[in-house]
């Protein structure tokens, strides 16, 4: 039987590190992911776990005693949001690369400037080449599920790679609702005992980690990790498999939302997924128009031909970034849902919109002007803006 | 009672608005409901106005955003009624609580004409009279479930008494004190 409780994003992620109990846990805290290392330091000082918890003087150091740790053969994670992940920029590179299973719990935050502590993904999607599956979360239930999955994925033979799970900060993080814990047995059983295959502690096979490749080596290291996120994807789908047998709760690289019938859809990322929902219930139940939305879950490896071939019967879409990429077109998530439906041939209008910036709230009103449009766009074949923003003060809008 | 219940706070930072919301939320949680409790983060400093939330539903909750049209609001710090619109999208069937000691008649110049009910509850004096000290919200707390309708008296006294015996079991002296402050504003609420 689950456990029924009631936590905030951060305390169930907190919970399940507790239920794992790792090895090594280097952190230095900033906001909105600094009561994760928090409630894990309570948990050690309580006794409750035996976790190695290593106080750094920065994040740098944080994740470079977490890949140390981690290549030495242990099982090793982290937790930072914004700047603090900035300040990690090179190591994440060098965990990717020396194909080490390290697991972030990533609290998304902007990035500054201007200084902001609220939720977006500006911190994650800039992380979005270095290499890391990144998998994000609507709720805290899936945040929680999510963090067990993620050994799993990462130790994977095939994959070795390390992994990102990602919350909306405060929106989730702070925020209280229901959840549904999995027993510490079951947990553990799930995640089972970390048996590394090389590491630096073997006294029987000498190795280095990360040392330097010449040019006749380097562009091999990369194919390889390539060939590591290809192989991750069907990982994903098989470690999903067998925590819905053990949950009841089934997770993919997106979920489907009142999709089977749907002719206008949006594609979005974490907590604002939720509230979508709720507008989509809403216009099925008044105006009986096809609303519909695929939330993504898994954007590193992306999965391309799996989403157009959701988006493939609908006569618009809107692609919901929740970050800037300064190219003076679209966002991440606009660019590669694009190009994943230029490539399938697909001839759905589309159109992209900013939202959220710096925690900027986005509600079900808003949502359902979005899909206003894109029925307005649908009929004209006239995109409302190929590039948009929802919730921008009004003088500002007209300049975009 | 409507499927949503929707509720917003406003205090000043270090007052307890947030941890009152969570509380709340808590103690509907006990009671079988789904519930959210968040707070909306400005500049972090003690004294700045600050606004936290809650949805307590019979149905699973998805909506992420902020509540800009709450059945209930709570104002824990008076003095925030000069400078903060508190009945801002407040439904007219619904209610606004304030924390002072003055009359709904003296306060209603302050409300921007809102039409619907209107309490009041002298949360500093009853915090005084059973504890010794100013702690505003648990009254406020419990006359927002008074007013509100959320759950009954006894099912809220008893669950608040289980919350209060796990968080001050190395002070057991301070329990009955907060039960009673409890008590007097459920009281003086309804």
């Amino acid at each position: 039987m689950a456990i029924r409780e009631r936590l905030s994003g951060n305390e169930a992620v907190a919970y399940a590190i507790k239920q794992i109990n790792p090895d090594v846990m280097p952190a230095f805290p900033i906001t909105p992911s600094t009561e994760i290392p928090q409630y894990v330091a309570t948990y050690i000082a309580n006794g409750e776990i035996d976790t190695e918890f290593i106080h750094v003087e920065s994040e740098h150091s944080a994740m470079s005693a977490t890949i140390g740790a981690s290549a030495a053969g242990a099982r090793a994670l982290t937790a930072t949001s914004s700047c603090g992940m900035a300040l990690m920029w090179e190591e994440l590179y060098v965990a990717a690369s020396d194909r080490l299973p390290i697991v972030l719990a990533l609290v998304n935050r902007a990035l500054t400037g201007p200084i902001n502590i609220n939720a977006d993904h500006s911190d994650s999607m800039g992380a979005r080449d270095s290499g890391w599956i990144q998998i994000y979360a609507e709720s805290n239930q899936e945040v929680y599920d999510n963090f067990i999955q993620a050994f799993p994925i990462a130790e994977n033979k095939k994959v070795h790679l390390p992994v990102m799970i990602c919350q909306d900060g405060f929106i989730t993080s702070h925020g209280v609702e229901n959840i549904l814990l999995v027993e510490d047995d079951k947990v553990k059983a799930f995640v089972g005992e970390y048996e590394p295959e090389h590491y630096l502690l073997n006294p029987n096979e000498k190795m280095a980690v990360g040392p330097y490749a010449v040019s006749n080596y380097y562009m091999e290291t990369k194919r390889a990790q390539r060939q590591a996120m290809i192989e991750a994807k069907q990982v994903i789908l098989d470690v999903a498999k067998k925590f819905e047998e053990m949950t009841g709760r089934s997770y993919s690289f997106f979920e489907e939302y009142k999709m089977e019938d749907a002719e206008y859809a949006v594609v979005i990322i974490g907590s604002a997924a939720g509230t979508c929902k709720a507008a989509i219930d809403h216009i099925r139940n008044t105006t009986g128009k096809k609303a519909g939305l695929v939330k993504i879950r898994v954007f590193r490896p992306f999965p391309e031909e799996e989403l157009a071939k959701a988006l493939a019967h609908v006569k618009a879409v809107a692609i919901m970034d929740r970050s800037e990429m300064f190219s003076a077109t679209g966002g991440p998530l606009g660019a590669e849902v694009r190009a994943a439906l230029y490539q399938a041939k697909s001839s759905a209008e589309t159109v992209n919109y900013f939202y959220g910036l710096g925690g900027r709230d986005i509600t079900v009103a808003d949502f359902e002007h979005v899909y206003e449009n894109l029925e307005k766009t649908a009929q004209t074949h006239e995109p409302i803006g190929m590039y948009g923003y929802i919730g921008l003060r009004s003088e500002q809008e007209k300049e975009v | 009672m409507k499927d949503t219940v929707e509720i917003r706070w406003h205090g000043r930072g270090g007052q307890g608005a947030k941890t009152a919301a969570l509380l709340l939320a808590d103690v509907a949680f006990k009671t079988g409901k789904y519930v959210q409790g968040f707070p909306e983060y400005g500049p972090e400093r003690m004294g700045a106005p600050i606004t936290a939330y809650n949805r307590i539903s019979s149905e699973p909750i998805t909506v992420h955003s902020n509540i800009y049209e709450p059945d209930y609001v709570v104002v824990v710090d008076e003095s925030l009624l000069e400078s903060i619109d508190v009945t801002k999208g407040l439904s007219k069937n619904g209610a606004v609580i304030i924390n002072s000691e003055h009359t709904k008649e003296e306060l209603a110049p302050m409300l921007h004409g809102y039409e619907g009910a209107v309490y009041t509850v002298n949360a500093k004096e009853i915090s005084i009279k059973a504890l010794g000290k100013n702690y505003p919200n648990s009254p406020m707390l419990a006359a927002t479930v008074a007013v509100s309708g959320i759950m009954d008296k006894d099912a809220f006294l008893g669950e608040m008494r289980a919350s209060f015996e796990h968080k001050f079991a190395k002070k057991p002296e301070v329990i009955d004190g907060n039960m009673q402050a409890l008590e007097m504003a459920f009281q003086e609420a309804v």
